[in-house]
């Protein structure tokens, strides 16, 4: 770089405005990762259902080989508890919002009481079922998709328990929270994904 | 002037890598490891390529008995895995790698650790996939691996096992790298780059990307439900069980056909740059070229059932697959007139990327004229598996990537290595892959509309193949013969090339802005964009590279720090902290072959530990490092933008 550049350009009047450090929601990148994820895995379970659907329309009855329409009972209070889950989150997060560190420590610790309820009776229905994943292709396909959707019940209590411990270290304050934002939206990702298995592998086999 | 050098030296404190073994294996630095992408990458094409010269040296003659059935089958399988899955998307991704951050005047991606894993993954299942030749079990199902001759009952070995898992597992590094690039481009984008000013190769990075996150997830899906299949015995597939072999194609082509667009694309985005350079002007049609990438990249995703035109599929499906398959032809029309018109109204400079890129457009346009046949289904049924579906996609595969990927290596070479590649071995180098291109790849319509079907080991010698055939392999040796004078162009020029300068070619974007090769921090100040064409379009007495620049640093207090921008209109919106080198990523590759391995193994202890491994290194990796960077007082950076 030469003199004479330097003096030219010194000459000009320079701007001067201030930029934040901490960025949150959608300004932040990693925000916007956790959002690309989400569209990412939203297509794994597009991709699950569609196959779902795919399978059935190909068989003349369903569920096939006079199996039992799938229980409403355990789908049910799991419904109930993954959404009142989602409310508890939110409710959660709005407290760190307000700084209130007491009101994030216990949203998170009730709001994975109610998902870890939610895998226990899964695991409970898994249990009870008088089909397997060998049986046939409705068997097959009831498991996996509902099986994946449990791993993400179960990844998203690991994403929200290390989020727990670091609430408890008092890592969070009211300007400074983007891990809670993640995981509180990582976790209305799953809720949601789960009505819509509700929907396709619990209900619609009624319709 | 003394401001200045001390700043410099700050920043190379900072940013200058670390001696010995953690700089090399715990690097993020997004240009290191674009270069790995690509060497890595290259080694692939090169294994492929040589699966390839293999199996044209069987079909010389007819009745040859160089490779039996088995080996064949495993050739062909690995070579068109290889080329599509381990060289041409993570090729396009080792260039987006290296240029993406320096095209939008960044310090480097938004997650550098991210990047690294990505490598990582990526060279690991690429190990995992090829050490299966070691047991001679390799994947052996064909590219598209059709159930049901890749289940259990028929595809009893580990070959199909290798194939699934190495493609999950791949998965990882691919998605990882697209999420990576959107938000880099969306992001951290230089002052003044709106979205409308984005460079086309960005622009292409990121339909790739977002085609990638669409794309990506079918395939994983359907290669789950094979290993469940084969390892459990779930059924999916299997029509005596309920399931249907259609479930696999549909999921697989729609992945499969966009993946062709994220392959193609991303060659484009390459074009449009060596194009406008060459040309000695600004690219004609910008926003149509951008509006045609995107529009590739949504309509791919229409098309996939053309693939299936002879598996017996309702008429009036076939019939919708047929018109969007047309469809998708305009914009590559856009495109090619595009291209053409910049090069027509300009005053074009043949060296090397130009001719490379020449030779593309002849190519794919040769690709393209058999690609519109296709959507006829009558003319689909009768070409099907026949050597006329392979000459068709190696012209847009090859003459559609890999001649844009080399006018890529000729272009970029200089701004990575500091020296230009050999003009005249360059000049040697295309003319050897273009007519050892067409002379391989031409006669394979003709042997395909006589009735030659493809992945034959051998064919009998009344049936009339046998000249083109051996006129084929003549024209897979020269074309190797090419790749080689590229090799040595290489060791050549890294060693006596001529000096390239920072901006060699005179072209308009950020990455010849800096030097060559760019410091570890790309920038000393960050780039201010005033256009589309930021060098072109400077005052006269301005030299490019300076009167861009901020006189003062916007990061000058900070060490590693870049800035993030607004989405669409490229203002400054705060300051981003860019971490250090960490073996982290490294472990956690490692951890995840451990899962794969124990899953190929069935050794479900292995994969257990590596679950838990990965776990605890996931937390060690987000964990807040112990001590904040001095910066995190609550007060605000002040950028200082001069205009140019």
């Amino acid at each position: 770089m030469t003199t004479a550049q330097t003096t030219s350009a010194a000459a000009r009047p320079a701007v001067s405005r201030p930029l934040p450090h901490v960025l949150s929601g959608s300004r932040s990148p990693s925000w916007w990762a956790m959002l690309l994820v989400i569209l990412n895995e939203s297509i794994i379970f597009a991709a699950l259902l569609t196959s779902y659907f795919y399978v059935r329309l190909n068989l003349p009855a369903w569920p096939p080989d006079g199996m039992k329409r799938p229980e409403l009972v355990i789908p049910l209070i799991n419904t109930a508890l993954l959404v009142s889950s989602s409310f508890v989150m939110q409710w959660a997060q709005g407290g760190i919002r307000r700084g209130r560190q007491g009101r994030l420590r216990l949203g998170m610790i009730i709001a994975l009481l109610l998902a870890g309820s939610f895998l226990a009776l899964q695991i409970y229905e898994y249990g009870r079922s008088e089909f397997s994943p060998q049986t046939n292709v409705y068997g097959s396909l009831f498991f996996t998709i509902t099986g994946i959707h449990g791993l993400h019940v179960l990844v998203m209590i690991l994403i929200s328990s290390v989020v727990l411990v670091r609430a408890l270290l008092g890592h969070f304050t009211a300007e400074r929270h983007l891990a809670v934002e993640n995981a509180v939206l990582y976790w209305h990702f799953v809720d949601v994904v789960w009505l819509f298995i509700l929907a396709s592998v619990y209900l619609s086999p009624y319709v | 002037m003394a401001t200045i050098a001390v700043g410099e030296k700050r920043l190379s404190d900072a940013w200058e890598a670390r001696s010995g073994l953690i700089s090399l294996l715990g690097t993020v630095d997004h240009k290191l490891i674009g270069i790995r992408y690509i060497q890595t990458a290259f080694l692939f094409f090169v294994l492929a390529g040589l699966e390839a010269l293999f199996m044209r040296t069987q079909l010389a003659v007819p009745e040859n008995t160089l490779l039996g059935p088995e080996t064949y089958n495993q050739f062909f399988t690995m070579h068109g895995t290889t080329m599509i899955f381990f060289f041409a998307t993570p090729m396009l991704f080792g260039f987006g790698n290296y240029l993406i951050p320096l095209m939008v005047g960044a310090r480097d991606m938004a997650f550098p650790r991210l990047n690294a894993l990505s490598y990582w993954v990526f060279l690991f299942s690429g190990l995992f996939m090829y050490s299966s030749l070691l047991f001679g079990a390799a994947p052996d199902g064909g590219w598209f691996a059709y159930t049901p001759l890749t289940g259990a009952e028929y595809s009893p070995g580990l070959n199909l096992d290798f194939w699934a898992l190495g493609l999950i597992f791949l998965s990882i590094a691919t998605t990882a790298g697209a999420v990576n690039f959107i938000v880099t481009i969306l992001k951290m984008r230089a002052p003044g780059m709106a979205i409308n000013r984005l460079p086309l190769f960005c622009w292409a990075i990121l339909v790739t990307s977002f085609a990638v996150l669409f794309a990506i997830p079918p395939l994983t899906v359907a290669n789950v439900f094979l290993m469940l299949q084969r390892v459990f015995g779930f059924h999916f597939f299997q029509t005596q069980a309920g399931g249907t072999p259609l479930l696999w194609q549909h999921l697989f082509w729609f992945f499969g056909h966009p993946d062709v667009y994220i392959i193609f694309l991303p060659a484009v985005g390459i074009v449009s740059e060596v194009v406008a350079s060459f040309s000695r002007r600004p690219i004609l049609g910008y926003t149509l070229l951008a509006v045609a990438t995107i529009a590739t990249g949504v309509i791919g995703f229409g098309v996939w059932v053309h693939h299936m035109f002879a598996v017996g599929i309702s008429p009036l499906v076939l019939s919708i697959f047929s018109i969007s398959s047309i469809v998708i032809g305009i914009p590559s029309g856009i495109q090619v007139f595009a291209w053409l018109g910049t090069m027509l109204n300009g005053r074009p400079v043949f060296k090397t990327p130009l001719l490379f890129i020449s030779g593309f457009i002849i190519l794919f346009v040769l690709g393209g004229l058999s690609g519109v046949m296709f959507p006829a289904v009558p003319f689909d049924q009768q070409v099907t598996d026949s050597y006329f579906i392979v000459a068709h996609f190696h012209y847009v595969l090859v003459g559609g990537a890999v001649f844009p990927i080399f006018a890529g290596f000729y272009y970029w070479f200089p701004k990575m290595s500091g020296r230009l590649l050999d003009e005249h071995l360059g000049q040697w180098n295309f003319w050897l892959m273009f007519i050892g291109f067409n002379l391989t790849f031409f006669p394979m319509h003709i042997a395909g509309l006589m009735g030659m079907p493809r992945r034959v080991y051998t064919y009998e010698a009344g049936l009339g193949w046998g000249g083109l055939n051996l006129l084929e392999t003549i024209g897979a040796f020269t074309l190797a013969a090419g790749i080689l004078f590229f090799i040595a162009n290489v060791f050549y020029s890294l060693g006596s090339g001529e000096e390239a300068g920072d901006n060699p070619w005179n072209a308009s974007s950020l990455e010849w802005a800096t030097s060559s090769p760019p410091p570890p921090y790309n920038f000393r100040a960050l780039p201010v964009v005033h256009g589309r064409n930021p060098l072109w379009e400077l005052p006269a007495a301005d030299t490019p590279g300076s009167s861009l620049f901020m006189e003062n640093d916007p990061t000058d207090p900070y060490q590693r720090e870049t800035l993030a921008s607004t989405v669409l209109s490229g203002q400054p919106d705060g300051i981003l902290h860019i971490p250090a080198s960490t073996l982290i990523p490294l472990y956690l590759g490692l951890a995840l072959t451990a899962v794969f391995v124990g899953i190929l193994l069935r050794q479900w202890w292995l994969a257990g530990v590596g679950v838990l491994l990965v776990f605890g290194l996931i937390v060690a990796w987000l964990w807040p490092p112990e001590s904040e960077p001095a910066w995190h007082e609550g007060e605000t950076a002040v950028i200082e933008e001069r205009p140019a």
